[in-house]
């Protein structure tokens, strides 16, 4: 058997191949000469076989049967099999195949060999491809290597001590001895993966993070030494010492500094000086700066030295270097809800950003330009926005128009000005815009009542230009179904009115519902807006005549529509006018999440009740203050921490604290205080998980409950969940008299604890009949975004027989699918 | 670092070095998704693009396209100097480095890069270590070939 050729030799003839199927051939011969190398048992070349395997393996060939080889030559006893064999295993194991673990044995003793390379090697590889099983059985060897003076180990064993954490957690413990001195050494190695080391530990361990806490002085004094420190030509970089070791250490400051106000305080100054002090002209100290900003952003910092880091950000948006430009970007847009105004001051570069070349560089400017919006720039912001939008590559308009529509929504100054934009957007942009804007804009041009004339006119004048952007044409069409009289009778106030007359607007819808452009929604569009026009327009016949053309239409929505305008037209002429009545205004959803419903953190006030129509009462800030009495007066710290003596026993968390810590001044004792299990807090956590998911079909299904029963007032809960923000649940209460005399000024007032809000709507009245001749009803939403058990405490006040009522009760029996 | 890679202008895999434990066709496809990615990039364009949950960060040395997939929490600019010690690095080894050195050596490439990182992060911040250590590697693979004799070894011949 003549001896296997050489790596270079084989490489070489590959390369000669010509065409995929030659190079296939040759690969195909060598492996099975390979292969029956293998069978053979071969010492001598296994090693040569098994690096021309793993070329071809590089070529993208299969070279699973050189696996076995890989780890016959790790436990061979040279050390250039070792270092092929330990490459191979590198390369075609994985932890997914059980062959890896025959590994473990060969690490173990390499771990422990007389020669340091071959301990290198054996740490190599389980510090790059060491599964759990491998990490957990090695650990403590690792471990042991930590503790070893040898830093050319010690450096090796503190990354793959990095590696078995990220494999298997739990044994993070185990190392922490060993850090106990890392941090003293000399040799840049071991520092830079001691501090590697510090920093996993930290980011998955609170415990260790406190822990570490106490290194910040020595990572300062390491990190001041590396500046002040002169040249040294080992770890020179462009004239800066060590930079890699420079941004490790930043990183860990940063994690070590971050919401703790002593450590932050102990790296001011270092920040400051690297921040001042580091040269920017190459890019290896823009990216100290770089790190030294995110630390800067993330720790403490008092603010000179937050306007400085942000500065340094303006700063790098002007260099010539795009690399350094992108990082500005995405850094501000990290820092613009928390600094906002320091961001401001360069809106200018960022809006310019916005024309760079590189397509990365103009995302980030367009997020942050939208960021940057405020009442205050919307002219001019919109204007580069609007102008990008016009130029910008397809990828960008969606995101774009939905940019501009939230801007103008929140900001516009007039509302000709956001008719006028939103025309923009769908014009230029209105094949990209997303679905559920039509309705959106729909909504809001119904909104702008002294605009209907000018808008219905720009849009119809829109749909003579051009009718393949289905969503302009959708608006379009709605808004001439419904003003249409507007736009023929010329009232445009705004600008100068067209003269147009009906048969023209019901040629251009006819012509939507005949065109290969128009998408079948656009055509019930367009045939809904028709049916619309025949009680604002004069000409029936044409109309009636349409509709029932399209009674015979193959699109089964289409005719659908159109057999029930005709059945209007038909049987039911007299309820037309009155259905084909112009729309009233949109009360606005929440469609882009709770916009209505703010959320509060912990610290802000405690929820109050909001009636948004009070109901007439005789003193109303006087009502204010008993609302917030029910809550426990005007606490502005939450009160989780306050235990009050007199508590019941079994009181069982802090939600019955809220609800249990007041004196009503006058009026009477409340309910006698619920028992609550005392295991409350861990109750809905385990039913988070235990019990099913319940969605809105579910919703239907909450069973009503009754709230109160006293004195001839009862009061009834209904439930059902609001759509689309599955945290809100819409409760009904229905009020009901037993009693033979009517309860007058009847009102219903509620309180829920701190992590809830609450929202009531008016009542249906304020007098409940008596004998249950009917029942006051008043809607309450709540919003649960913690999904913790609901609790309210509820105050009703009325006149029976002539005196005042007055009335606190808890209501804790909420059925769990009405929080859950 | 989640991956290295190091590729030519025609889309040849030169280098690959992979730091999480990944599928084999995963690795695949991502390799031909993120070489037609890169490759597709103008001159002018920048060093860094986003590409699934990863930042990727590449730099064109000669014909070569040297590619990192690094985390979101990772320094982008920090890395590119990475990207270039390891190419200062196999320079010094092979004297004036050129993509025909990694491809006939490519295994020394290895070697070199396993002696600079692990598990993605720099074992070694000072170049003449590094190359230290490889050049000692070497020499204990020589011997290896060329056993001394018994008296070599006792330093009698």
């Amino acid at each position: 058997m003549p001896a296997p050729i050489r790596l270079r030799e084989l490489i070489r003839t590959i390369r000669t191949a010509r065409t995929q199927a030659e190079e296939r051939e040759m690969i195909q011969k060598e492996c099975a000469a390979i292969r029956s190398s293998f069978r053979e048992e071969d010492n001598t070349y296994r090693c040569r076989n098994v690096a021309k395997l793993l070329y071809m393996h590089m070529l993208g060939y299969p070279a699973h049967f050189g696996q076995l080889e890989c780890l016959k030559l790790i436990a061979s006893q040279k050390f250039t099999d070792k270092r092929i064999g330990y490459l191979g295993a590198m390369l075609l194991l994985d932890e997914r195949q059980d062959v890896h673990l025959l590994m473990t044995n060969c690490i173990k003793n390499d771990l422990n060999h007389s020669t340091q390379y071959v301990q290198g090697l054996a740490l190599c590889t389980l510090g790059c491809m060491g599964s759990s099983e491998m990490c957990r059985d090695l650990a403590g060897e690792v471990e042991k290597l930590l503790k070893t003076s040898n830093s050319y180990l010690r450096k090796k064993a503190a990354l793959c001590a990095v590696h078995v954490i990220r494999k298997v957690p739990e044994l993070m413990e185990m190392f922490l001895p060993a850090t106990k001195n890392l941090l003293s050494e000399k040799n840049h190695g071991v520092l830079h993966t001691s501090v590697v080391l510090l920093t996993e530990m930290c980011e998955r361990s609170p415990d260790m993070l406190a822990h570490f806490r106490k290194l910040v002085p020595q990572l300062v004094r390491i990190l001041k030494n590396l500046i002040m420190s002169g040249y040294s030509p080992e770890h020179d970089v462009s004239g800066i010492s060590d930079p890699f070791l420079q941004v490790r250490i930043l990183r860990l400051l940063r994690i070590l500094g971050k919401g703790d106000d002593d450590s932050s305080e102990a790296m001011n100054d270092i920040l400051a000086q690297v921040a001042t002090n580091t040269e920017t002209s190459k890019n290896v100290g823009n990216a100290i700066l770089y790190e030294t900003v995110l630390t800067i952003m993330d720790i403490k910092s008092e603010s000179g030295l937050r306007v400085l880091a942000i500065n340094i950000l303006g700063r790098f948006l002007l260099n010539n270097d795009k690399n350094i430009r992108y990082v500005a970007l995405t850094s501000l847009l990290k820092t613009v809800q928390t600094d906002h105004n320091a961001v401001q001051r360069h809106r200018s570069t960022i809006v310019d950003c916005l024309k760079d070349l590189d397509v990365s560089i103009k995302r980030r400017a367009m997020e942050l330009s939208f960021a940057l919006v405020n009442g205050n720039n919307i002219r001019g912001m919109m204007k580069e926005l609007l102008y990008f939008l016009d130029s910008c590559d397809p990828e960008f308009k969606a995101d774009c128009a939905s940019g501009v529509f939230l801007a103008a929504e929140k900001y516009a100054p007039s509302k000709r000005w956001h008719i006028d934009t939103i025309m923009r957007v769908l014009t230029t942009a209105g094949s990209y815009v997303r679905d559920d804007s039509v309705p959106n804009l729909i909504q809001l041009i119904t909104n702008s009542v002294e605009m209907h004339a000018y808008t219905v006119q720009r849009l119809y004048k829109a749909l003579l230009d051009d009718i393949s952007q289905q969503p302009l044409v959708q608006v379009a069409s709605w808004c001439i179904g419904e003003y249409g009289d507007l736009l023929v009778s010329g009232q445009c106030e705004e600008e100068e009115p067209i003269q147009v007359t009906e048969d023209e607007v019901l040629d251009v819808l006819e012509g939507l519902l005949v065109s290969n452009l128009s998408t079948p929604v656009t055509r019930g569009y367009a045939l809904t807006a028709i049916m619309k026009l025949s009680t604002r327009f004069t000409s029936v016949n044409r109309i009636k005549k349409v509709v029932s053309i399209y009674g015979s239409s193959i699109d089964v929505e289409l005719q659908q529509r159109a057999v029930e305008y005709n059945a209007l037209f038909k049987k039911y002429d007299h309820m037309r006018p009155a259905l084909l009545e112009r729309m009233p205004i949109m009360e606005k959803t929440a469609s882009n999440g709770p916009t209505e419903i703010v959320q509060t953190n912990g610290e802000t006030e405690p929820s109050v009740v909001e009636a948004k129509h009070p109901p007439p009462v005789t003193q109303p800030t006087n009502q204010a203050n008993d609302l917030l009495d029910l809550l426990g007066g005007n606490d502005v710290v939450p009160v989780i921490q306050n235990t009050v003596s007199t508590k019941p026993a079994s009181a069982g968390g802090e939600l019955l604290d809220l609800l249990g810590d007041l004196s009503l001044s006058g009026g009477t004792s409340p309910a006698p205080a619920p028992s609550v299990p005392t295991s409350q807090p861990s109750f809905f956590l385990d039913g988070l998980t235990s019990q099913p998911l319940f969605n809105d079909i579910a919703a239907a299904g909450i069973p009503p409950m009754t709230a109160y029963n006293k004195n001839g007032l009862k009061i009834d809960f209904t439930f059902e969940r609001a759509n689309p923000n599955p945290n809100i649940a819409v409760i009904t209460i229905h009020a009901s008299n037993s009693t033979e005399a009517d309860m007058t000024d009847f009102v219903f007032q509620a309180a829920v604890p701190k992590t809830f809000q609450l929202q009531l709507l008016s009542p249906s009245s304020n007098v409940v009949p008596a004998l249950n001749q009917g029942t006051v009803t008043q809607v309450i939403r709540v919003l649960n975004p913690q999904k913790q058990q609901l609790r309210m405490r509820i105050k009703l006040t009325y006149t029976h027989k002539g005196s005042a009522v007055q009335d606190l009760a808890e209501v804790n029996n909420f059925p769990p699918q009405s929080w859950q | 670092m989640r991956f290295m890679l190091l590729f030519s202008r025609q889309g040849k895999l030169r280098l690959q070095k992979w730091y999480t434990a990944t599928a084999e066709r995963d690795k695949k496809k991502m390799v031909r998704e993120l070489m037609q990615i890169v490759l597709a990039r103008k001159p002018k364009m920048c060093s860094f693009l986003e590409w699934r949950d990863l930042k990727i960060v590449y730099k064109r040395y000669a014909s070569l396209y040297f590619c990192c997939a690094i985390e979101e929490q990772d320094n982008e600019l920090i890395t590119l100097e990475v990207i270039h010690r390891f190419v200062e690095l196999l320079d010094k080894y092979f004297g004036s480095v050129c993509e025909l050195d990694i491809i006939f050596n490519f295994e020394k490439a290895y070697f070199i890069l396993d002696e600079f990182l692990m598990g993605g992060e720099i074992q070694d911040t000072s170049k003449k270590s590094v190359l230290k250590a490889i050049e000692q590697a070497d020499l204990l693979q020589e011997e290896d070939e060329s056993p001394r004799s018994v008296l070599e070894e006792m330093g009698l011949a």
